[in-house]
């Protein structure tokens, strides 16, 4: 178990360092120059001189060669500094920690509620023994995964806050206004869910295992319950590791549908701005997620089925 | 018979919901089972045995119907029973032990709690109470040591094992009946004895009564009191096991009972070339699995452990064992689809151990393979024409017009009508399939055939066709066979010369001749012994 953790950390790792210097290569790719958008930016009205540019380039370490500034930038990120924002001014690793609790806070709701929604949908879709209804629930993931968060978002502002103004419908203060881009948010992962899990519900429930419960003379709640939830769920577990990851960059269409604050509007102001180090550090963070996250799914599997063993896979002797 | 019956089915019919409209599966069945007693439902695939007796429990496979007929339980119709109603007789009244105990448990629950659960769903018992009255039924089941085994989890049992756990949930509800669907068809010989031992041990004890749904007339010959013949959906023979074994009246058990492979049978293998000339040589073959670590260590499975086989040319070398034996490790290992530990093959005089590349595709040229399930072994998307052609394009033999005459002339030889070349495997009965099998391992004209297990998934008609088959095909091209198979009764039909395995070793290595009458091993006498059916002789 010890090797298997220090093995998946180390792969963790990798990971990370590819994220990074994938997203180092490509930003580099990017035309145009974050000095000068900068200072475009910046000083609206007056005339850049082209010295002064020079000068800005050279304290930001742009005139570098690529690979001195890869080096500099990699070993300046091992030490937790990821620079300094060229919009704001601000060190990046501060940026992001602002800008981190209203994500937190919005994703920390959503992820819940796609997986109890989700859940909910997959167990009233095999469960209930009207065909019509059935049929009906096992086609609504496939509906919903087709509709785009931000129409989703308008959707429910112009109901729930135009016309009954129920909710919010924008700001960060108030627990009402965390209400709907939660559930904006929670909609295309809580398909996704059900999807998944209806899928592996109809499939187990086909297992012999599931007839001996019921030749048991087991009712429906307890064979759905007892016998075919958790050995369906472990697919839909794989699928919430890889919605940690739909969350985040889902975050930043809802958090500008619904204007607020975190990691989702900080993406979009340095996109525009070209504010490359920002961006950097966003990419480098939204990896750490979803490595984590991942990691920590896989280490759920064998608390869920025993058969499943964590340990490095030797190569055949 | 009726008035003191347990049972009574009468007129059952039973049909399947297809895209083509209702299939009828059962077609009119009258059975009888009276109290304590232990009849048989023989018949094979698709005769509708197993549909009889899920019908029975009412838990039939979606699309299944009950069309017309009764089914009277103690007095009660079954047929006309409620749901929630049958959900009392269920465990309670009507226990079940299905067909694999692979797959019949669940696999993230404790053995304990689902014997228990039994108990509990009929509030037999509290949750204490149920959980000791387990151990018990364990106990009676046969496993050894209950309290360690309740708390294991079905992966960590032996098939026997689970098969037993399975029977302590059939008796946990003192049940008056049981339906025991094929209970040990997917165990070894020797466990499948002990398993129906005990089974009717604790049912004559208790007067349960058994409904046996077998394909296997061997089975049903040791067990039952009564046999019941079904073919087509249809009974069409039933009375005393003495009666239905030594004078069957319809046609159809005769010929069943004719193609069962008997250990008394005259073996029917062409005789060998006089100067034997030897065509593969392994020696000293070892294969070790690596196991996950533990604290231990490393730790490795030694599935194959210093195993000598040598296959003349038009000879039939049988690789006999049980599950985990290694026979099917040592088969791969010949044809180095796999690589061994240590140890040396020696094909046609030349040393394959490390052979790489060109010289390992020119083996694969001359020996090839018949796996054991023709439901899996062929591309579905294939017709059968590219499956049996698909040899020879690998190694581009001929150009279009000779591959299809060879394939014409290859499924004349297997006995397939040239129809079916533009047929796709999922049209084809099961032993048509396995022919198409034996057909494209034919197509490069192979020395040596490995058949792993090729007729353990067949009815037994179908089964002595094959193996006629076999050996037709061995009389005419001198083809030497390396046949893998954990059934005596069939090793003893083909078999010139046999190997027995257990635990990856050797234990017993001679002519079949000697082999079958003068058993020299114990271990091969008690596989000879667990052979069912030798107790009736027709």
């Amino acid at each position: 178990m010890r090797r298997y953790l220090l093995w998946r950390l180390a792969q963790a790792a990798g990971v990370l360092w590819a994220a990074y210097t994938l997203a180092f290569l490509l930003l580099d790719l990017l035309p145009g120059d974050p000095v000068a958008a900068m200072a475009g930016a910046g000083l609206n009205s007056t005339q850049v001189t082209p010295e002064r540019l020079a000068e800005l380039r050279a304290e930001y370490g742009f005139d570098r060669p690529l690979p001195v500034r890869y080096a500099a930038s990699l070993g300046d990120a091992l030490r937790g500094d990821f620079g300094t924002s060229v919009a704001t001014g601000r060190p990046v690793a501060d940026t992001l920690a602002d800008a981190l609790p209203p994500t937190l806070q919005l994703t920390a709701v959503a992820l819940p509620l796609a997986v109890l929604g989700g859940g909910a949908l997959a167990l009233a879709a095999t469960f209930t023994r009207h065909r019509k209804l059935r049929n009906l629930l096992l086609s609504l993931p496939s509906v919903g995964i087709s509709l785009p968060a931000f129409w989703v978002g308008l959707m429910l502002i112009q109901v729930l806050s135009f016309r009954v103004p129920l909710f919010p419908a924008f700001g960060n203060d108030t627990a009402a206004g965390l209400v709907l881009p939660a559930v904006t948010l929670a909609v295309p992962a809580a398909v996704l869910v059900a999807q998944v899990l209806s899928r592996s519900l109809l499939e187990v429930l086909d297992e012999p295992y599931v007839g001996t419960a019921r030749a048991k003379g087991a009712g429906r709640a307890r064979v759905w319950f007892r016998h075919a939830l958790r050995n369906a769920s472990l697919p839909a577990l794989t699928v919430v590791g890889v919605l940690a990851g739909q969350l985040t960059a889902n975050a930043v269409v809802v958090e500008n549908v619904f204007s607020r604050n975190g990691l989702g509007r900080i993406t979009t102001d340095a996109v525009t701005v070209q504010d490359i180090p920002v961006v950097q550090g966003v990419v480098v963070f939204g990896a750490l997620v979803f490595v984590l996250i991942n990691l920590l799914v896989d280490l759920a599997y064998p608390l869920l089925d025993r058969r499943i063993v964590t340990s490095v896979r030797r190569s055949p002797a | 018979m009726t008035s003191t019956s347990l049972l009574s089915v009468r007129g059952l019919r039973v049909s399947y919901t297809t895209r083509g409209g209702p299939v009828p599966a059962v077609r009119g069945v009258d059975l009888d089972v009276a109290p304590g007693e232990i009849v048989a439902l023989v018949g094979e695939s698709g005769s509708g045995k197993s549909t009889t007796a899920h019908a029975v429990t009412g838990l039939l496979p979606p699309g299944g119907r009950v069309d017309a007929g009764r089914i009277l339980f103690a007095g009660q119709d079954l047929t006309a029973l409620s749901e929630k109603a049958l959900r009392a007789v269920r465990g309670a009244r009507i226990g079940l032990v299905p067909q694999d105990p692979a797959v019949s448990l669940n696999p993230v629950q404790r053995i304990g709690p689902q014997v228990a659960e039994v108990l509990r769903v009929h509030r037999l018992a509290d949750r204490r109470t149920a959980a000791r009255r387990a151990l018990d039924l364990l106990a009676r089941a046969g496993l050894p040591d209950p309290p360690t085994q309740a708390r294991r989890y079905p992966h960590e049992l032996s098939g026997g094992m689970r098969q037993r756990a399975l029977i302590a949930i059939a008796l946990a509800g003192a049940p008056r009946l049981v339906i025991a669907d094929e209970p040990t068809s997917a165990l070894d010989v020797t466990v499948q004895k002990s398993v129906l031992d005990h089974l009717q041990g604790l049912a004559r004890e208790s007067g349960t009564a058994i409904l046996l749904v077998t394909h296997d007339l061997g089975v049903a010959a040791d067990r039952a009191d009564r046999i019941a013949v079904m073919s087509d959906g249809e009974i069409v023979e039933q009375g005393p096991t003495a009666r239905v074994l030594g004078s069957p009246t319809a046609p159809y058990t005769r010929r069943l009972l004719h193609s069962v492979p008997r250990l008394d049978a005259a073996p029917i293998a062409p005789p060998q070339p006089s100067a034997p000339v030897p065509l593969l040589v392994a020696e000293h073959l070892t294969k070790n699995f690596p196991l996950p670590r533990t604290a231990g260590g490393p730790r490795t499975l030694r599935a194959v452990d210093d195993v000598s086989v040598t296959v003349h040319r038009g000879e039939t070398v049988a690789l006999v064992g049980e599950s985990g034996s290694g026979k099917s490790t040592t088969a791969r290992l010949v044809l180095r689809l796999t690589a061994p530990t240590a140890g040396r093959i020696v094909f046609d005089g030349e040393d394959l151990t490390d052979a790489r590349g060109a010289r390992l595709r020119a083996l694969r040229r001359r020996a090839q393979l018949v796996y054991q399930n023709p439901y899996s072994s062929l591309d579905p998307r294939q017709s059968v024409g590219d499956i049996v052609a698909e040899p020879l394009r690998a190694f581009r033999v001929t150009d279009r017009a000779g591959r299809a005459a060879r394939v014409a002339a290859l499924l004349d030889r297997v006995a397939l009508p040239a129809s079916v070349r533009d047929r796709r495997p999922a049209e084809l009965s099961g032993g048509q399939r396995q022919r198409v099998a034996i057909a494209r391992a034919l197509a490069l004209s192979p020395d040596l055939v490995v058949c792993d297990e090729p007729v353990s998934a067949l009815d037994v008609s179908v089964q002595a066709q094959i193996l006629r088959l076999l050996v037709d095909l061995q009389a005419d091209t001198g083809v030497s066979y390396l046949f893998v198979s954990h059934d005596m009764a069939v090793v003893r039909r083909i078999a010139h010369r046999v190997v027995v395995l257990r635990a990856g070793r050797v234990v017993e290595q001679a002519p079949a001749d000697t082999l079958f009458s003068a058993p020299a091993h114990p271990y091969t006498r008690e596989l000879l012994a667990a052979v069912p059916g030798r107790g009736a002789d027709a």
